[in-house]
Formats: C-alpha cells, sequence, structure tokens
C-alpha cells in the first residue's frame, strides 16, 4: 500500500505491463473493480454526502421514516460551536493524542529493534508472543486491563509496590485515567511492530558497513543510517496512528460504560458523538459532529502528507 | 536501477578484513550478548503479557474471597480442616519465632486453642486476639468459574453469533476483494489512480462520518436488529484486503497468465485456474484477518444490536454481562478468557502464514 502513499507514484503503480489498452481488457478490468466502486458508492461517498446534508436539519432517529424533518439552516453548526461539551470532548482527545501518538510509534519501533537485534535467540518465538495481545479481542482485553490496573489489588500496582512506589487508582483518577488508557494502548502495537521489523530488515547491511567504516558509532547509525532509511514506514505508521486516534471509542466507552467517568475527563470527542447520536437519536447534531471531526482528522493528515518532504526519504527505496 | 549499481559499488568498498583473534573470547562474547538480549526481551514479555497472567489466575479465583484483603496472587482459597466433625479455618501461627499452620478449633480474643492438622487430638494454647492471624491458603482453583459464566452469559449462542456474522463477511471480503484486486494487478482499469487514491482514503476516513445516514437507511430498510448491516458492505472489498492481495497478485509472474490465453483460458479460468491457486497464504491471510476484525468489532453490532441478545456477539454479548456482574470480578475475567480463546487459538495455527501475509501487507513491495 505504501507504493500507493507516496504520491509520485500513483500513475506508475496502477498500469500492469502488457496489457495493449484494448476496450474489452478495459471493460474487464471495471467489471472485476466493480464491487469497491459500488461499494465507495454506497458506504463511502454516499453516507458522507448525507451526513453534511444531515448536519444542516434536525432529523431523529425515532421519527417515524423521517417524517417532520426541517432543514434547521446552520442550527446545528452554531450550537456545535458553542458547546462546551465538544470543547471539553475535543480537548481530551487532544491530550490524550500527546500520550497515544508518541507511545504508538516509539514502542513498536522499539521492540522492532530488539526483534531484529543481532544475536537474539528464538527471534520467531518473541515475534509472535509480541504481536499476541493485538489478537486479544478488545473487550477482553478491556477487562483484563480493567482487573490490572485496580487501584487497590491491581497486579499493576503490586508491582510496582515490589519496588516501592505506591501507584494510584489508574481508572478512577482524573490524573491518571489518560495514562492508563495510554498503557492500554501498548496492547495494540503489534501490527506497526511487524512493519518497522520487516522495514528494519530493509535496510541494505552494506550501508551500516560503509557508515562503520567511516568510524560511526551505533547512536550515529541509529540517527543517519536507520532512521532515514524506514522513514517511509513510520510516516505509514503515523497515518495509520491518527487513523486510529479519530476511530478511538471502544476503551473509554467499554470501561465507563459510556459515561466517560470520573468527572469527564474520559469524555472523548467520539463518545460524545455516540451518545447525542445513538443515545439522544440527534442525528442531525451528530452529523454535524461527524464533520467537525473529519475535518480536524483531514486537516491533521493534510500537514502530515506535506510534513514529508522535511523528513520522509524515498531516495533509497528499491522498486521491485 | 540506480540502487542496484550503488550497491554493487558499495560492496566493492566494503571489503571483509582479515580478523584473526582468538576464536573463543569471541564467541563467548557473542554468547553474552545473545543471552543478555534474550533475558531482557524475556522480561519486557513478561512484563508485557501480565495482564494474561493476572486473568488466568483471577478467572480461578473464588468469587465470594475477592474482597479479601489477605488475597493472594494465585487463585488459592482460605484452607479448612475438619476437626472433632467441624469444618474449622487455618491460620498462620507465629509461635517460637517460625510460623505454623495450625487449625484454629476456639476462637478467643486473648487466647485461642488451636490444633495442627496432622495430629488433630492434641490442642495447642496460643496466647493473642485470634483476629491478628492470617488465613493459611490452599491451592484451589476454582473451574467452576467457566461453567457459570457459559450459562450466565449463554456462551453458546454468542459462539454461534461470532462465527456465523464472521465467517458470512469472511466469504463476501475475500470474493469481493479477490475480484477487485485481480481488476487492478492484470487489467488497464480507466482511472485507476483515482481508484487507488480512493482506497487509500477510504482507510483514513472515520466511520463516524458515515455511520448516521448508513443507520438511518437500514432502519429505512428495517434491516436494524439483524446481522445485514454487520455483513452486507463486506460484500463491497476493504481497501486493507485489496491492498494486500494486490501486492501479491503483482508478485505472480504474468508468464502463468500469458500460457493460461494461449491454452485459450479466459479471464475468469485464469483468475481460478492460476492466480487463486498461487495466492492461497494470502487470501487466507484475508479471511483470518477478517475473522478477527469481525470477533473484535464492537461498535456496530452495539448500535445495529441492541436490545437483541440473541443474535448479539461475543463483544457486545461480554460489555452486557460487565453491567451484571460487575461486582464479580472472577466471573469477569473468566468470560474475557473465553472470549479470546479461539481468536488466539486460530492465530497461532495459522501464524506462520499470517505473520507473513501481514509482511507483504506492511512493506508494500
Amino acid at each position: 500500500m505504501l507504493d500507493v502513499l507516496q504520491s509520485g507514484n500513483l500513475a506508475g503503480a496502477a498500469a500492469p505491463a502488457g496489457g495493449d489498452g484494448r476496450k474489452s481488457e478495459r471493460r474487464n478490468g471495471l467489471l472485476f473493480v466493480s464491487p469497491w466502486l459500488l461499494g465507495l458508492l454506497l458506504f463511502y461517498i454516499g453516507p458522507m454526502i448525507a451526513t453534511l446534508v444531515m448536519s444542516f436539519t434536525d432529523y431523529h432517529y425515532v421519527s417515524e421514516s423521517g417524517a417532520g424533518t426541517r432543514f434547521v439552516g446552520l442550527d446545528n453548526w452554531s450550537r456545535l460551536f458553542n458547546d462546551p461539551m465538544v470543547a471539553h470532548s475535543a480537548f481530551v482527545t487532544l491530550k490524550f493524542a500527546l500520550l497515544f501518538v508518541p507511545l504508538s510509534v516509539l514502542l513498536p519501533l522499539a521492540l522492532a529493534y530488539l526483534m531484529t537485534a543481532r544475536g537474539l535467540w528464538a527471534r520467531g518465538f518473541f515475534r509472535a508472543a509480541f504481536f499476541l495481545p493485538a489478537i486479544v479481542p478488545g473487550v477482553s482485553a478491556l477487562f483484563v486491563w480493567q482487573g490490572f490496573l485496580n487501584g487497590d489489588d491491581g497486579w499493576l500496582n503490586r508491582m510496582l509496590g515490589v519496588i516501592g512506589i505506591s501507584g494510584p487508582n489508574w481508572l478512577g483518577d482524573t490524573t491518571w485515567v489518560l495514562p492508563g488508557y495510554a498503557l492500554i494502548a501498548t496492547w495494540g502495537v503489534g501490527n506497526t511492530m511487524l512493519i518497522f521489523t520487516s522495514a528494519l530488515n530493509g535496510v541494505p547491511r552494506e550501508l551500516y558497513e560503509a557508515a562503520t567504516i567511516d568510524g560511526a558509532g551505533p547512536w550515529y547509525l541509529f540517527r543517519h543510517v536507520t532512521l532515514p532509511m524506514i522513514s517511509p514506514m513510520t510516516f505509514y505508521n503515523l497515518v495509520l496512528t491518527l487513523v486510529a486516534l479519530g476511530q478511538y471509542f471502544v476503551v473509554p466507552f467499554v470501561l465507563t460504560k459510556g459515561t466517560g467517568d470520573p468527572g469527564g475527563s474520559g469524555m472523548f470527542y467520539t463518545m460524545y458523538f455516540y451518545r447525542e447520536t445513538f443515545r439522544f437519536y440527534d442525528a442531525g447534531y451528530g452529523s454535524a459532529l461527524a464533520w467537525m471531526m473529519f475535518a480536524a482528522i483531514m486537516a491533521a493528515t493534510g500537514l502530515l502528507f506535506w510534513s514529508q518532504r522535511f523528513w520522509v526519504h524515498y531516495a533509497y527505496e528499491v522498486k521491485s | 536501477m540506480a540502487v542496484t549499481s550503488a550497491r554493487s559499488k558499495l560492496r566493492a568498498m566494503v571489503t571483509e578484513p582479515p580478523r584473526r583473534y582468538s576464536a573463543m573470547p569471541k564467541r563467548l562474547r557473542a554468547l553474552t550478548v545473545s543471552a543478555t538480549l534474550t533475558l531482557f526481551a524475556l522480561m519486557l514479555l513478561g512484563v508485557f503479557l501480565a495482564p494474561l497472567a493476572y486473568m488466568t489466575s483471577t478467572a480461578l479465583k473464588d468469587s465470594t474471597q475477592i474482597s479479601d484483603t489477605h488475597q493472594p496472587l494465585l487463585p488459592e482459597s482460605p484452607r479448612e480442616v475438619a476437626i472433632g466433625g467441624e469444618q474449622v479455618p487455618v491460620m498462620q501461627v507465629p509461635i517460637d519465632g517460625h510460623v505454623r499452620e495450625l487449625a484454629l478449633v476456639e476462637k478467643g480474643r486473648t487466647e485461642s486453642v488451636l490444633a495442627d492438622p496432622a495430629h488433630p487430638e492434641q490442642r495447642i494454647t496460643w496466647k493473642g486476639s485470634w483476629r491478628t492471624l492470617k488465613p493459611a491458603y490452599e491451592f484451589k482453583p476454582q473451574w467452576g468459574n467457566f461453567s457459570t459464566v457459559w450459562t450466565a452469559m449463554d456462551i453458546p449462542v454468542l459462539l454461534r453469533n461470532t462465527i456465523a456474522i464472521g465467517a458470512l463477511g469472511a466469504v463476501g471480503s475475500v470474493i469481493s476483494s479477490t475480484l477487485v484486486a485481480y481488476g487492478l494487478s492484470r487489467f488497464r482499469v480507466p482511472f485507476a489512480p483515482f481508484i487507488l487514491a480512493s482506497l487509500v482514503a477510504s482507510i483514513i476516513l472515520p466511520r463516524f462520518l458515515t455511520v448516521v445516514p448508513t443507520y438511518a437507511v437500514w432502519q429505512h430498510l428495517g434491516f436494524v436488529g439483524t446481522w445485514v448491516p454487520l455483513i452486507a458492505p463486506h460484500f463491497f472489498a476493504n481497501a486493507y484486503n485489496v491492498f494486500l492481495l494486490r501486492q501479491f497478485f503483482l508478485s505472480i509472474p504474468r508468464e502463468l497468465d500469458d500460457a493460461a490465453a494461449i491454452d485459450g483460458a479466459g479471464t475468469l479460468k485464469t483468475l481460478w485456474y492460476i492466480i487463486i491457486p498461487q495466492a492461497r497464504p494470502a487470501i487466507f491471510t484475508v479471511a483470518v484477518l477478517h475473522f478477527l476484525f469481525a470477533w473484535n468489532d464492537f461498535f456496530e453490532p452495539l448500535i445495529y444490536l441492541t436490545g437483541k441478545p440473541d443474535l448479539m456477539p461475543f463483544s457486545v454479548g461480554l460489555f452486557q454481562f460487565l453491567g451484571l456482574y460487575s461486582v464479580q470480578i472472577p466471573l469477569l475475567q473468566a468470560g474475557a478468557l473465553l472470549g479470546m480463546v479461539l481468536p488466539i487459538l486460530l492465530f497461532l495455527f495459522g501464524q506462520r502464514i499470517f505473520l507473513r501475509g501481514l509482511d507483504l501487507s506492511g512493506s508494500g513491495k
């Protein structure tokens, strides 16, 4: 997928060799691709536009077949900009991003570094074992973490107690609830770790050897050989992390049963969206909330794509 | 091209200098490095997977003792023995500088009567309040927790629902993604760059943006409260699977297609007899990935199946269970454990193929 993400590559990526562009070939190709084109229309483009339209109405799910729904102009939007809960939940999400984004990239990178370290025994075992929690279904994992992070008899605080630290009541403490969620997020790094592992394995050994001969130490090698060489994968993982942040919902929802406790410090934007839309059935306002979030994610993603020119190096990419 | 020539230049520059150290210290050093690294990785893994150990231990604990403040890590229960036809607790009693496990026959505030379980007829008098004594524990896993949860959560129904939703969606995902990937890897599709870009965009698009009207449409069609909204969308391909399969198809030599074409095979026959047999690991990966996705999916079953306990998959069933049994922590952990057994088994059995397939999708080569 990476070759497609690199914008310069879009045109080349799609043209397989050999075909002479006959009409029947184009028709066959379109036929094979049609499930996606249909899906794109039915489940992405159509609903996107519908959401935008609905954001100007007072549509409620309970109103039978939408009867009585009126256009209300910019009412939902002005409500959104004056709603203190929107600002609050967006702030919670941003605060969490400060923990979540670095963690979701640095931890798997460190793990991948360990997995590819020369001399590690039982590499395959470690790779599978560190990946394993990514397979564990979300709700199950949350039950486990809820007990594990329990303030009184949770194992984390017991482990901390052994080294003389008295741990907080993670999920019940307004200060520690977001760090607690970040700890839970460590179980989601499996995929990213695998991507980094194959990226690290793909760095040509000659580059290291040449730099070592020039007298480079381990840190220099990492900073000036490894990091630039894997920067396309780092970029790719950052994009996926951003996507995950935009969808971040299940953890706070299940752990607080939708309340965002303690004291609203776990009320993420997505949870507020859920509450307005599926608890209070206010689909019109929910649509405005969804578009606002989409705009924010697009802005962040756009910024990330733009930033590529400063730190992502495609020069050494070996094309197959 | 440029890269290969740069590489060969580098290779020419870097000639291994002849090294002649004494063999033993070098090998010893390598061994030490390996041992240290592996030990470190093991310790890290221990911390990383500690929640799983917590779950397993807690799932086997006695529900009534969960509030016991002396509660040990392992599933142990306070020990009891029969003395004189009566069940009495065994306590840890400090006598003459060491701790003995003695049965508490008569409780007293200033002195208690104890007995050694090995010699139940002898009585020992101990000075001190019995309330200061800690109970003695014995290893006693409560396997019954699982059968309690099995019936309380109605796990057979949850299993049936999850497997059915996952399998039907996997069929749709495999068929549609294979067709789309075949089209994108073997034909000059008009607007191919746009189609590829739309696939990437669909990944970045938050699903909350599309769910509001989608829910409304399913509601109007009368499908809210059924499996249809959870299965039907997967018959229209999905970006991750298409990219995974497309990469794999691109790696299959086109000469094989051409040979088949010369033999008179049409496009569908080529797909069926040439491409699919070669791409089995990738197709298997797509099916497993979808199955895991369905097992994990929470949001959509939550909104579409609220109030339909007989149709719910595991994820939502477990969540409902949390509302009913939130104080019975061992039962919750037993439920969580049952909910992850199948995905983990699937992963362990298919691990080799699975990790390979993921590698392919990630590296983008």
